[in-house]
């Protein structure tokens, strides 16, 4: 704030010329007045608790009570040793790349088929948006009522076909792929209208000059819309990502993490056996070690990617 | 006119008074059925007309909800007095965190008496009584005597595990489903590993495994247990999608008539109907419970007897009012507790309040836990939340042939140790 708020540089006062300015000008005051609200709930709700769970980290704590058994890193040398944390992570990784190469292209694709402002790419638009607006734990419910192979909509499609029911939620190895394609499902929409945004910020001009150069339509997407919206593209990789992270409420009312533990992300994992098991120390440590990845991702990716982009 | 208007004065300055004096008894508990809920109305409305100085509020929580939710309550000092509890584990990490109230000396002898022994003792952690039991729970499979018959199964000729197994072939031969399972939700297939484990290794066998002893639950009975179970899974016993069933909808596919054996609670007797698809379910006629099967041959001997179930009750929180206590011992009273029982709502855990049940299944299911050698609480309460989680993972494992016997009991013993 301060940064972009100060008087041009080539003046350069002193910390007592420009405390006494902004008191002046009323800066100062508008300061004091707008920033408390705004601090005090990112101190009370985020800084915070940040900071509790580092502390509960180190502990063996069933949430009762103070934290007082000590542990130093044993709840992370469990988490690293347990079994179904490597498949958490490895469903969350799994999720990352699903969201890079299927669900990011399938958006591109459609973005380009819908960008245009006639009403029935409105229409269309509005169709590949809602599963978006839904909520999660609906969509959740309404896949496992399509996925149920007893009442459900492959139960149709199995009887139909003359087949044997398949119950794909229940099946070890299919069921992520399910939990994948409810992903993909709900959340391209999302990217489709960040590129539709920027599609419609590409000046027709140059798509015009392209086409009198006899580009070819693939041509015209690949050398001239996609460099111009490679901003956006890379703003949506980052959601994409930060959202692979933060997978959950699908989860739940889909497989609940089951079965026998092989659906897990990293936060189904810190919500099954940090919190339902009152393992609180072990849950934070979990937290912390999402956290630290998060913030790496968002540092990094910021660092390499949307510099270059913008630039 | 201006009398009336001081009589109104006067009445008001008495009704603030009052309200003024009045003590609030808050009472949670996991959202019970309706008529439990109408039987807690009544009870509240009777105490508090007797007691006028006292205001008692029931409040309710879905069940999972509620064990989320009750760590964070209790340290709050929006915590309620009394509230419900499974006792074991759980308990005494409550009792031990200095949450609840020891009421041995304010709860009156001839109260005490009315409760079983071996009740109180859940509700006891180091000597002191923090809280007293409520209702009794068995773990047996219904049957389904439609699909029995059908295939020429007689239910009643089932006494050991070996028999049960040839009962499901012979369902499995005759094309009925032997079994629904809600595995999904891991507990419900806890209870054969429960029921296995004590058949195997004797009453004892748990509390022996948590002080260490015998190599804990590394026990070759427990190692057994799950052995049995694999013979089990490996008739391919359950429905189709059994992994991804869940608990109401499996209760819901055996009033179906969708299988014949289920492994429940006695609690399922009515929501089970209430979930099948015409609301109706199974008749009386077309029900039957029976008991666990026991091991011919088990690793130790006088596992028999023993059954699988709950003891529910109700904990009282540190700073409650001696009123909270009195309330307490009015809700459990013989009188109150009969009622439940005529109206078939659950069956009371205070002696000789079970005489009034006429539900033939509660009937049955009282006898049993009268005549239970020993009523284990559901291990996933018993052992506490994370080691409890434990067992329900390992016994969908075994259901999902996902793990094997000696690795379940080690996962177990793991839990235990970093518990």
């Amino acid at each position: 704030m301060s940064e972009s708020t100060m008087p041009p540089p080539d003046r350069r006062p002193g910390p007592a010329e420009r405390l006494r300015e902004a008191v002046s000008n009323g800066r100062l005051t508008a300061a004091l007045i707008l920033l408390p609200p705004a601090l005090v709930l990112f101190t009370l709700f985020v800084i915070l608790p940040l900071g509790e769970s580092g502390w509960y980290a180190f502990y063996d704590w069933n949430g009762y009570g103070t934290p007082e058994d000590f542990v130093g890193l044993q709840n992370f040398e469990q988490m690293f040793g347990h079994s179904v944390f490597s498949v958490a992570v490895g469903n969350t990784v799994k999720i990352l790349v699903i969201s890079l190469v299927v669900q990011m292209p399938l958006a591109l694709l459609l973005a380009l088929l819908v960008y245009r402002q006639t009403p029935t790419n409105a229409v269309f638009r509005l169709i590949f948006f809602v599963p978006y607006i839904m909520a999660e734990v609906a969509a959740g419910l309404i896949w496992s009522f399509v996925f149920d192979g007893n009442y459900g909509v492959t139960a149709s499609i199995a009887t139909t076909l003359g087949i044997d029911k398949f119950f794909i939620l229940a099946d070890r190895d299919l069921a992520f792929y399910a939990i994948m394609v409810v992903i993909v499902w709900k959340y391209f929409g999302f990217h489709m209208m960040i590129y539709i945004a920027a599609l419609q910020g590409v000046p027709d001009d140059q798509i015009e000059a392209a086409r009198i150069e006899g580009a070819s339509r693939t041509q015209i997407v690949r050398h001239v819309q996609i460099p111009y919206i490679r901003p956006a593209i890379a703003v949506s990789a980052f959601f994409a990502i930060i959202g692979a992270l933060q997978v959950f409420d699908i989860i739940i009312p889909l497989t609940n993490g089951g079965p026998s533990n092989q659906t897990h992300t990293i936060v189904t994992y810190l919500y099954e056996f940090g919190l339902t098991r009152l393992r609180i120390g072990f849950g934070s440590a979990v937290g912390v070690v999402l956290f630290i990845v998060a913030v790496l991702v968002a540092v990094f990716y910021q660092r390499l990617f949307m510099r270059k982009a913008a630039s | 006119m201006k009398l009336s208007a001081t009589t109104a004065v006067a009445i008001a300055l008495a009704a603030t008074g009052a309200y003024a004096q009045q003590t609030e008894v808050n009472i949670l508990r996991v959202q019970p059925g309706d008529e439990e809920e109408a039987f807690y109305a009544e009870v509240e409305a009777a105490y508090e007309a007797e007691h006028p100085d006292v205001d008692v509020v029931f409040e309710y929580i879905a069940n999972e909800a509620y064990k989320s939710r009750l760590p964070t309550l209790l340290q709050s000092d929006a915590r309620p007095d009394i509230f419900y509890s499974w006792g074991g584990e759980t308990l005494r990490e409550q009792a031990e965190a200095g949450f609840l109230q020891p009421i041995g000396d304010t709860v009156p002898e001839d109260v005490l008496s009315t409760f079983p022994e071996a009740a109180l003792e859940l509700y006891t952690v180091d000597d002191s009584l923090y809280g007293l039991p409520l209702y009794a729970t068995e773990v047996i499979f219904w049957v389904n005597t439609d699909l029995t018959e059908e295939a020429g199964v007689d239910h009643t000729q089932i006494k050991t595990w070996d028999d049960f197994l040839s009962a499901v072939q012979t369902l499995k031969d005759a094309g009925v489903t032997p079994i629904i399972a809600g595995a999904q939700d891991k507990w419900p297939v806890h209870f054969y590993w429960s029921y296995l484990a004590l058949r195997e290794g004797g009453p004892d066998i748990i509390t022996t495994a948590m002080s260490g002893d015998g190599d804990g639950f590394e026990n070759e009975a427990f190692v057994a247990a799950g052995e049995d179970m694999v013979e089990l899974v490996d008739l391919d016993p359950f429905q189709p999608g059994v992994m991804g069933t869940t608990y109401e909808t499996a209760s819901g596919m055996f009033a179906d008539g969708m299988g014949a054996f289920h492994l429940m609670g006695d609690w399922d007797y009515l929501p089970m109907r209430g979930r099948a698809t015409d609301g109706e379910g199974l008749s009386d006629d077309q029900l039957a419970i029976m008991p666990f099967p026991v091991i011919a041959d088990p690793v130790a001997e006088g596992g028999a007897g023993a059954t699988l179930g709950g003891i529910n009750g109700w904990a009282v929180t540190a700073d409650a009012s001696p009123e909270a206590v009195d309330f307490l011992t009015f809700l459990l009273d013989r009188d109150n507790q009969e009622t439940i029982a005529e109206r078939g709502i659950f069956i009371p855990i205070v002696e000789g309040a079970d005489q009034a049940l006429t539900n033939p299944f509660f009937k049955q299911v009282a006898q049993d836990i009268n005549q239970s050698t020993y009523h284990q609480v559901f291990l996933d309460q018993f052992l506490g939340a994370s080691v409890g989680a434990t067992v329900n993972d390992v016994s969908a494992d075994l259901v999902a042939q996902a793990t094997t016997p000696e690795e379940a009991a080690s996962r177990v013993q793991e839990a235990w140790d970093f518990r």
